[in-house]
């Protein structure tokens, strides 16, 4: 909800002068109060946009403001330079309260190329009217083609109503370094620290950490870039935003949702990470290998997802609950070991970073449909907990959990986090590290005489596990039906106990769940359930709702697999009912489409068959994060039904 | 039974474990004849004059006739899925090198769906023994060709005969890089089996035995002519490898003294056609294990992830005003 202070300045405002720029030098326009903004800055992959980004969002974030960022990513390693598919960069959301999701469209947009910002304008990321603030080299290029691509898109800008102003970023950065395209990124950082009002002293000291393991003439030559690029933009450029932000109050910190859950893994006294590299999980392994030998664990990159499955599996086994990390493909490689783990009994904490599928589907590109393969996946009947992460604090704090129950119930345990998360950050509470966290230590004190392995209790189904060291606990563990000795069984009453006893910790632990408070009035007309990475957009778009006078609210299910009490009765006091997902469903307005035949999405299903009510679904596979927009188009839309 | 008496002292050293103490209260089930036995009753024999605490020996093993061996020991016992018996004890050791960790698993388990773990396994080398139950074909399924099956058998699955020319697990094995120590072994004649299995158990790293296993309800009569003529069995013989007992050498008269570091000449031991190598073809002990190169140099103690977060929390630190931020370092 961007305030309308922040709305484009009209159309035919004089365009910038070859390396000159819009206005005379005069004084700086006193800042306009607006209260957020979301920026993109998109360049060829390696000009260092990327950087550029996470720094403004560093700096907004300690100025105060809430932030979210998210990665724009190309899907190729090395997409050609000044491609349509080549965009690479961030795009930062900062406002003066706390946000929880990508937002809608961008309000500034900082393109290296005119080809990398077609990219953002075609795939609609572009609020119409919004300034677009482009690298204007390109139309001195010696080879005329790419001098007439350059026009050709700037024409296009204009005609689409968009305030277009030409920068001559390489120009500039020329006359303080000689590989500009190197330190354009940092020129372009104080340019956005002029256009928002950020504190130079802070902005200054945030390039100096990022840059921390630099030498100091790197740190100084980034320093001068972005002091030039601050200049240039009070001189040249006639926006100047102030967005008005609390100051830091408790100590925070700011990670993506992929650091959050490696640094879950070492706070949850974890000491095994088997994985096997999948994006987009692979970056919480990359940044667990970089800490996780500083506390004595390893993280083993595995020959495959079995391995690295069943490898977590014997660690787990022989003392400490392991994790493994992984995405889709992984996770279906993963679902024999799996069921191992279910029917011995071992507790196992598995994350799926979620992304597009099936198969490999979109491997860059975010989706939350895995659901149905986390809780029914494996074969037989193979209980197990699911949970889903619906925010970058929620990605640290779910691990240690997870492990926790994982160890208490000797069950795997499963996070589905997904691509909208891991690559997106937000400041948190620092966390206060509680030894409370940690697993205990393997415990080898003998085992009393006469206790069974499998000596599940009449009312939780909970077994106590002996560990490989503990006189007297030898007993041979097995993926096969046994009895409570962990003998062999194949007689149906054997194979039924164990069965029971399975699920049964299920229950257990469903009686300790508690359902989150509705979001909204606990009555109205329409509510929206959702999982996973979407609550902040479904959230955003009831807030909207509501100031509009809908009676709409939302709940959000943190544990999907068991469900928390009390699902029915919150459902029951809506007169409609509608999931909100990142995966497929059939639209109804397909011709082919109706009620005997609708595919819903997943979560939808999962209530429709628990409760027998009506839950209706809306939810995108586009490869995108769902935008508070789009939802409350669809929640307006459902209201209006008959 | 001693198997009590080691309850009571338990913190104590013990040194009176008997093959009793081995042996869990359930039978063997394997067919009559069967190799596999002759394997449980080495292994057994192995932990009493090893005098392995049974709670600190752990069996792992996959699916198959021969991944059963765990449920026969006394002792701590996994058996696990097909062809993933190797991962497994990976796991176990690599946080828990005080344990003593063997793997059984069959040709179909280890050359065939377990093939990509059994060759990382060899490149990790990481110290646990492994036994291969090779019988050359899948025995709990029935009678199904596996990757060791000779050319032109008969299965299930190849009832005109098996088309391919078989893998040899020796080769395979000494070809990896790191491999650190192989050897092959018959199930007919126990002694050197238990020999072998010793000097196994003693390699610091991951040590390979093919144990060429009869299975008399789907191979019968498929290894008589080794069973049958001591010529065609050549053992190899070292100072620093195996020695033979004088009632071995006497009927064993086909012997060749082979050092095991000598990789050209093991792996052409190891291709041998018409002759059977018997006894350790590789063993090279300054392989690095995997388990020694990836243990933490600290323990883990909550002092120290304590530390450590808070060092990783301060590097994305945000701080009220008040609070002074960390400076960056020259
Ligand atoms: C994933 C999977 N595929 C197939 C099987 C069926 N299966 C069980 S044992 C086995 C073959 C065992 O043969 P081998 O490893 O040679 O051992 P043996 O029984 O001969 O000792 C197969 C195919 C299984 N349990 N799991
Ligand atoms: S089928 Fe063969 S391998 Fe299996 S138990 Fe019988 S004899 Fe042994």
């Amino acid at each position: 909800m961007t305030s309308d202070s922040s709305q484009p300045i009209a159309q035919d405002t004089p365009l910038p002068a070859a390396g000159s720029a819009t206005g005379a030098k005069t004084a700086m326009r006193p800042a306009e109060v607006i209260h957020e903004h979301i920026i993109e800055i998109v360049s060829d992959s390696g000009e260092g946009a990327q950087r550029c980004g996470q720094s403004l969002a560093s700096i907004a974030a300690r100025s105060g403001m809430g932030i979210w960022t998210v990665e724009i990513i190309p899907a190729e390693i090395q997409p050609p330079p000044r491609s349509v598919a080549g965009a690479s960069g961030n795009r930062v959301r900062m406002a003066a309260h706390k946000v929880t999701n990508v937002g809608d469209q961008a309000d500034l947009v900082i393109a290296f190329n005119e080809q990398v910002l077609l990219s953002r304008l075609r795939a609609g990321e572009i609020k119409q009217g919004a300034t677009i603030l482009l690298e204007d080299m390109w139309k001195r290029d010696a080879h005329q083609p790419i001098a007439d691509a350059y026009a050709d898109v700037c024409a296009e800008i204009r005609a689409g109503g968009y305030r277009l102003i030409e920068v001559p970023m390489e120009a500039e950065c020329q006359k303080y370094v000689p590989d500009p395209r190197k330190g354009k990124n940092m020129f372009v950082l104080g340019m956005l620290c002029s256009i928002y009002s950020l504190d130079e002293e802070l902005a200054a000291s945030q390039v100096k950490l990022t840059f921390i393991k630099k030498d100091r003439k790197i740190i100084d030559a980034n320093l001068e870039l972005m002091a030039a690029g601050r200049v240039w933009a009070n001189d040249n450029l006639d926006m100047h935003y102030r967005i008005p932000a609390p100051p830091v109050e408790k100590p925070q910190v700011v990670t993506n949702g992929n650091a959050a859950l490696a640094l879950g893994v070492v706070a949850s006294g974890m000491e095994v990470c088997a994985m096997y590299p999948i994006t987009p999980a692979t970056s919480a392994s990359h940044y667990l290998s970089s800490i996780f030998e500083k506390v004595g664990c390893v993280v083993h990159q595995a020959e495959d997802e079995i391995s690295a499955a069943t490898f977590a599996i014997g660690a787990s086994y022989a003392g400490k609950c392991a994790v493994t990390i992984t995405s889709g493909p992984g996770l279906s490689l993963k679902q024999e070991a799996i069921g191992l783990a279910v029917m011995a009994e071992i507790p196992l904490v598995l994350i799926d970073v979620q992304r597009g599928g099936p198969s490999t589907g979109l491997p860059t590109k975010v989706e939350q449909s895995d659901l149905m393969a986390a809780i029914f996946g494996s074969h037989g009947d193979a209980p197990k907990v699911v949970m889903a992460v619906d925010s970058i604090e929620d990605c640290f704090y779910s691990v240690i959990t997870a492990r926790k129950i994982a160890e208490t119930f000797n069950m795997v345990v499963m996070i589905l986090s997904d691509a909208a998360l891991s690559t997106a950050q937000q400041p948190f509470d620092r966390p206060v590290f509680s030894a409370d966290w940690l697993a205990p230590p393997v415990n080898q004190s003998a085992v009393p005489p006469d206790a069974k392995p499998y000596d599940w209790d009449e009312r939780t189904g909970i077994a106590t596990r002996f560990i490989p060291g503990q006189p007297n606990g030898m007993h041979c563990l097995t993926g096969l039906a046994h009895d409570r000795n962990s003998r062999v069984a194949y007689d149906p009453k054997t194979n039924e106990e164990g069965l029971i006893n399975r699920t049964r910790k299920l229950a257990a632990l469903q009686k300790t769940l508690r359902l989150a408070p509705v979001f909204g009035d606990e009555e109205g007309d329409l509510l929206l359930i959702g999982w996973g990475s979407t609550r902040g957009a479904i959230e955003e778009a009831v807030t909207a709702l509501r100031q509009e006078g809908h009676k709409v609210s939302s709940l959000h299910l943190k544990y999907l697999q068991p469900m928390a009490s009390g699902i029915d009765e919150v459902m029951g006091r809506f007169k409609k009912v509608m999931t909100i997902e990142n995966n497929w469903n059939d639209p109804l307005s397909d011709p082919l489409i109706n009620s005997d035949n609708r595919r819903y999405s997943q979560l939808a299903l999962l209530l429709r068959s628990r409760w027998l009510v009506d839950v209706d679904c809306w939810g995108k596979s586009h490869g995108q994060p769902l935008k508070p927009a789009q939802i409350k188009a669809a929640a307006l839309a459902k209201l209006e039904q008959a | 039974m001693t198997a009590t008496m080691s309850q009571c002292l338990m913190n104590m050293v013990q040194t009176d474990y008997g093959i009793g103490d081995y042996q869990s209260a359930i039978a063997p089930r394997w067919c009559s004849g069967c190799g596999d036995t002759a394997i449980l009753t080495a292994m057994q024999k192995l932990c009493r004059d090893e005098q392995l605490a049974p709670e600190k020996t752990v069996c792992v093993s996959g699916i198959g006739c021969a991944s059963r061996l765990p449920h026969y020991m006394n002792a701590y016992g996994f058996h696990g899925i097909h062809g993933r018996a190797l991962p497994i004890a990976e796991g176990i050791k690599i946080r828990r090198p005080d344990l003593n960790v063997f793997v059984t698993t069959g040709d179909g388990d280890c050359c065939s769906i377990g093939a990509a773990h059994w060759l990382h396994a060899i490149r990790y080398n990481m110290n646990m023994t492994v036994l291969l139950h090779d019988n050359n074909v899948y025995g709990l399924t029935k009678k199904q060709a596996s990757p060791t099956s000779p050319k032109g058998l008969k299965s299930n699955t190849t009832p005109y005969g098996a088309a391919l020319n078989p893998l040899n697990p020796l080769t395979v094995t000494l070809g990896v890089a790191n491999v650190s120590f192989v050897a092959q072994a018959v199930d007919w004649i126990p002694d050197l089996l238990y020999d072998i299995l010793q000097k196994a158990y003693h390699h610091k790293g991951f040590s390979f035995i093919r144990i060429l296993q009869r299975c008399p309800n789907f191979m019968d009569h498929h290894f008589d002519e080794a069973v049958r003529d001591p010529l065609k069995t050549r053992i190899l013989t070292h100072a620093d490898g195996l020695r033979l007992k004088p009632e071995i050498s006497r009927i064993y008269k086909n012997q060749e003294t082979h050092d095991p570091i000598n990789m050209e000449r093991a792996l052409a031991l190891a291709a041998m056609q018409e002759e059977l190598p018997v006894g350790i073809l590789y063993n090279n002990p300054s392989v690095p294990c995997y388990d020694e190169l990836r243990a933490g140099e600290r323990p883990s103690t909550p002092g120290l992830v304590e530390t450590v977060l808070n060092e990783e929390f301060d590097k994305v630190g945000i701080w009220p005003q008040s609070q002074p931020t960390p400076q960056a370092g020259e």
